[in-house]
Parts: structure tokens; C-alpha cells; sequence
């Protein structure tokens, strides 16, 4: 694999780049096929599918698990919800994260190490399930929006990511120098720090809204109004509850039945239909992954 | 207070003037922490009370450890332990060596766009929902419909259904959480071995070490302290298996064996309202895992001094 290869390789270092490759493609195939087969499943005859041979190419080609999908309007207000909760609640901890991962990086700051731990001993204790709950109805954020966006708007991981990065890129002497001239903490924030972290904020930004696209707890325990409800939860009915067809026929799942063959197509399809967003998104931001997950863990 | 002398409250007061800004910054995330994460730790007595609608979290009267012996004598006791325990273990001694495989192999792929190739599609499962995953399971390991539960039981030469049976429930659940979350995992410990000075390979070779012998000796070596502080960590979740999934992968069939704490804690207090003793369930999780953790580390500082305090 060398570019230069003064010395014949051995034997063996050939074995071992050879088990290497198959390794790789032996991983690539475990991941890959399952995620490939949904998509070519989504659109294929069931028959077809269901009795397996479908493998490499879509056959039979339909669109009629599609076509349930965009008439489904449990899907509509999912989405619409879950697109609402998502905006909001991302820009919600970015306010709040961001600036206090900033103060945090402050060396100046006294109170620093104090609010650290503050901050992290959430991460290894916490009341439980019950006083949580007991306490988002006292303060009536059961079977509300709120409550997908304003309790847990700190994430700790989040928060130590973003405090470090700025620890990092932003040394104690550039604010010093810089309050020589008169500037302040806002100042400085905004107008350097907030441009020179552009990376890291969109990893951050990136995890928050990866966690509230996909977020099932919240709504399987506050929310009881089916108009509230997040995507997640309709997909629960979907996927697993077997309540494909909003208008009845097919619901109840009886296996094997002549339903059953295009429920699972609606199935393959809402996989699809549900994770594209994120899908979308990925590509783009993928680059910045390893660099945040580096700079989180460097220093912990 | 009367330690504070008038120098030192001036001194603070000035280092107030001077850092007000950064407190406007942190204090509404301070608030948030305490509304949302300090007063259920407060609301934590209800496990030792009986809940009064009336008077809220720490009202009622004080029922000491009454609750706790009603659990640790419950017929469901030693099955939801044993349950917990083998999930979560299972899922440690497994999942937890799988994104060092991974990475360790990854780092041995020298082709630039190859390597970033496999990065992408191994990063991506992570993204996926768990109701998605668990969708995904069903549709694909269903006995009649599914591709691998076909698979699977053409090869077995056996009708079993993977989704139903007390037997492959931890299995399951096991290599689908691999499959999912290894690849992100792995970043960690591929930016580990990134680190690694070149040079050292270099003088492995000229000793003659080939590149088995390299990643003993080099590569491994390299990621231990980062093993140690992610070991720990996963300690400190031993009880706290993910209730989600284990939730939606639950069915009337599995249950025997999928029943765990953090569910029963849903079934009994969110469903059933019994809060003071689903309560006393979730504490008692909690300690457990402090506990592991706490151990954990102490064992890590004693023999490596790598701890996470």
C-alpha cells in the first residue's frame, strides 16, 4: 500500500493487506446492503420482496407506499411538529449553550471550575424519571410544545465540546489584548469569537438538531394530544404498532394478509421518508465530525 | 458571613463589575440546569415519601425505606435485575471492543478517499432513529417478509421468529446497537491513532516489526488511555441500559427477558401513577450506577492514573 516500495514486501504483509481489504468490504457490505435494500425495497413489488428476490435492483417497481405516505395526514402534522420542535429547540440550546461554553473558557473567571463541575455532576446523577415528570406537570409543560424545547437546553457533552474549542482557538492573551483597546466580553464574543467558531458551532448545532429530529421520549411521556405528537411517535404507530393505513384497511396487522404485502411497503417508504432531512444534511457537515468529536475528547 | 473581611468584599464586588458580562452569558444555562436537573435530583426524597398531589415533590408523609423493601421483595425483583444486568453487560463486553477493532482496521486503509468512503457509511446508522432501527429490525428480520429473518432461518434450517423468542432478544439487540453506533464510536479512537508519530513506525520497521506487531505494540498502547476514560464512562451506565430501545423492541413474547428497571419504572409510575415507589426504583438505579462508576474509576487511578477526577 506503500507509494514507494524499495523492499519486497513478504508474504505475509501481503496476507495481512489482503485480510485487510476483505475486512473493509466485508464492513462496507454488513453496513451498506441493509440501508441500500430499504430504499430499493421502498419502491419494489412486495411479492417480490417478500419472497426474496429482491436483492441488487428494484423490481416491480411501484410507488403506491409513497403514495399512502403523502396521504397520510398523521405523517404531515408529525413532520410539521417535529419541524417546529426541531427549529426552536436547536436555536433555543445554541443560546444558551454557546454563550456559557464561552464563559467557561475564561480562565479569568473564578467561578469557572466550580460551575464545571456544576455543570458535569448532571452528567453521573440525576432525580429519575418520576420527580422529572412530576415536575413538568407543576409546571404544566406536559401537553405542551414547551416541553420539547425548553427543559435539557444544555446538553454537558455539548457544552465541554464547545467550552474546549474555545479554550483552544481563542487563548486568554487575545482577549486581554483586545480589552486593552476597550473591549468587552459581548464585544468580544460577537465579534470574534462567534466568526472564528463557525466549525465547531455547526457540529454543535448539528448534534442538537440530530437529537430533536429523532427525540421518541419526550413525546411518548408529556404529550397525549395526537395534534402535538412528534414524528417519532406516528412512526412508533407505523413501524411497530402495524397502524399503516390512516383510513383503516390494513391496520391491525394480520400478518400474511393481502394488506400486510403493502403495509410493508409503507414501512420501507416512511424509513426513507422520516430519516432524508438527516440524510441531506450529513453530507455537508460530515467533514466537521471529526474534527468536534477530536476536539471534545482532547481535553475532557 | 463574618469571614468576609471588607477587602475581600471589595475585591469580589470588583470582580463582579468586572466579570458581569460572562455571568449574563452562563446564568440562563445555569437556570435551565437547575430548574430541569437539580430539582428532580431535590424531588429524589419522594422515593422515601408518599406522594401528596397537594403539597408536591417533598410534601407527603415519610415513609423511610419502605418503598425499597416493597421492590427488593417484589416476585419481579431478581428478573428485572438479571435482565438489566445481562443487557447491559452483554452490550459492554461486545460493543465496547468493536469501534477499537474497527478503528485499528480503518487505520490501516492508506487510500485517502477509500478510507473517507467507509468513514461516511459506517458514521451513518448513528443518525438513524431508534424507532427507525427498531422498524428497520422488524421489517427485515420478520420470519415471513424479511430478508435476513429468511436468511436466517433457511440457514437454520429453523422456523424461529428473531423478533419474538426469549433467546435472540439480547442477540438482537446486541448486534443491531453494534451495527448502529461501532462506526461513530470509532471516531474517537481513530483520532487517537491520527496522533501518532509516523516515526515510530518507522523505527518499528527497521527492528523488523511487521504490522501485526505494530498494532500491538504501537497502535493499542496508543489508545489505552482513551479506552480507559470511555470504559469508565460505560460503567457508569451499567443499569441505565437504553430505555428506549429495549422499550420498542419489547413485545408480549420477549418480555420474560426484555422487562428491565427503566421500563418497569415507565410501566409502574408513568402509567400506573404509583410515584413514590416507581421512585424508589429509578434511585435505586441510579445509586447502582453511581456506585460502578465511582468503583470504576478509583480502580483505573490506583493502576493507571487515568480517571475522570
Amino acid at each position: 500500500m506503500q507509494a514507494t516500495t524499495i523492499h519486497k514486501r513478504s508474504t505475509g504483509e501481503i496476507l495481512f493487506d489482503i485480510s485487510i481489504i476483505i475486512l473493509c468490504v466485508l464492513i462496507f457490505l454488513i453496513v451498506a446492503y441493509p440501508l441500500y435494500f430499504v430504499i430499493i425495497a421502498s419502491v419494489s413489488d412486495q411479492t417480490l420482496v417478500s419472497t426474496g428476490k429482491v436483492t441488487l435492483f428494484p423490481r416491480g417497481v411501484s410507488f403506491f407506499g409513497y403514495e399512502q405516505i403523502f396521504q397520510d395526514m398523521r405523517i404531515w402534522i408529525g413532520y410539521k411538529n417535529t419541524v417546529i420542535y426541531t427549529v426552536l429547540g436547536t436555536l433555543f440550546n445554541l443560546l444558551l449553550t454557546i454563550p456559557a461554553a464561552y464563559t467557561l473558557s475564561r480562565q479569568e473567571f473564578r467561578a469557572r471550575r466550580f460551575l464545571m463541575f456544576f455543570f458535569v455532576f448532571t452528567l453521573f446523577f440525576n432525580g429519575g424519571l418520576i420527580p422529572t415528570y412530576i415536575l413538568m406537570k407543576d409546571l404544566s409543560l406536559t401537553n405542551s410544545m414547551w416541553v420539547f424545547i425548553i427543559p435539557f437546553a444544555v446538553n454537558v457533552f455539548n457544552l465541554i465540546i464547545a467550552r474546549t474549542f474555545f479554550e483552544a482557538s481563542l487563548p486568554k492573551e487575545i482577549y486581554e489584548s483586545a480589552s486593552l483597546d476597550g473591549c468587552t466580553h459581548f464585544k468580544f464574543f460577537f465579534y470574534i469569537a462567534i466568526p472564528l467558531s463557525k466549525s465547531v458551532i455547526s457540529v454543535i448545532a448539528l448534534y442538537y438538531l440530530v437529537a430533536h429530529w429523532n427525540d421518541f421520549f419526550t413525546g411518548l411521556i408529556y404529550i397525549h394530544s395526537n395534534d402535538l405528537q412528534p414524528l417519532q411517535i406516528i412512526l412508533r404507530d407505523i413501524l411497530l404498532s402495524n397502524q399503516v393505513f390512516s383510513q383503516g384497511g390494513g391496520s391491525g396487522g394480520s400478518a400474511g394478509g393481502y394488506a400486510q404485502q403493502f403495509a410493508d411497503q409503507v414501512k420501507y417508504g416512511v424509513i426513507i421518508v422520516s430519516t432524508l432531512p438527516i440524510l441531506i444534511v450529513y453530507p455537508f457537515i460530515q467533514k466537521y465530525f471529526e474534527k468536534g468529536v477530536m476536539i471534545g475528547s482532547i481535553k475532557g | 458571613m463574618s469571614s468576609i473581611t471588607p477587602k475581600k468584599y471589595r475585591r469580589n464586588l470588583m470582580e463582579l463589575k468586572r466579570d458581569y458580562q460572562l455571568w449574563v452569558m452562563i446564568i440562563p444555562a445555569i437556570v435551565v440546569v437547575i430548574i430541569f436537573n437539580y430539582i428532580p435530583m431535590y424531588g429524589i426524597q419522594l422515593a422515601f415519601r408518599d406522594y401528596d398531589f397537594s403539597r408536591g415533590l417533598a410534601g407527603g408523609a415519610w415513609r423511610g425505606l419502605h418503598y425499597f423493601s416493597q421492590f427488593i421483595n417484589n416476585y419481579q425483583f431478581w428478573d428485572l435485575m438479571r435482565n438489566t444486568v445481562i443487557i447491559s453487560i452483554t452490550t459492554i463486553v461486545l460493543g465496547f471492543p468493536a469501534p477499537i477493532i474497527l478503528a485499528l482496521i480503518l487505520n490501516q486503509v492508506k487510500w485517502f478517499r477509500t478510507k473517507k468512503l467507509l468513514q461516511t457509511i459506517v458514521y451513518m446508522p448513528h443518525f438513524i432513529s431508534i424507532v427507525v432501527m427498531v422498524g428497520l429490525l422488524n421489517v427485515l428480520l420478520s420470519p415471513n417478509t424479511g430478508i435476513l429473518g429468511q436468511l436466517i432461518s433457511k440457514l437454520g434450517d429453523t422456523d424461529i421468529n428473531l423478533l419474538a423468542s426469549t433467546n435472540s432478544f439480547v442477540p438482537v439487540f446486541v448486534i443491531s446497537d453494534i451495527w448502529q453506533h461501532a462506526g461513530w464510536n470509532s471516531i474517537i479512537y481513530l483520532a487517537a491513532l491520527s496522533t501518532v508519530s509516523p516515526s515510530l513506525y518507522d523505527a518499528a520497521k527497521i527492528d523488523g516489526a511487521n504490522k501485526w506487531k505494530m498494532i500491538l505494540h504501537i497502535d493499542i498502547p496508543a489508545l489505552v488511555p482513551t479506552i480507559i476514560i470511555l470504559f469508565i464512562l460505560s460503567m457508569g451506565n451499567v443499569l441505565g441500559t437504553g430505555f428506549e430501545k429495549v422499550f420498542l423492541m419489547q413485545n408480549s413474547l420477549n418480555l420474560p427477558v426484555s422487562e428491565v428497571i427503566s421500563t418497569y419504572v415507565y410501566k409502574i409510575g408513568i402509567l400506573s401513577n404509583q410515584f413514590s415507589y416507581s421512585s424508589a426504583i429509578g434511585l435505586f438505579n441510579t445509586v447502582i450506577n453511581f456506585f460502578f462508576l465511582v468503583t470504576m474509576n478509583w480502580i483505573s487511578k490506583r493502576n493507571s492514573e487515568i480517571s475522570l477526577w
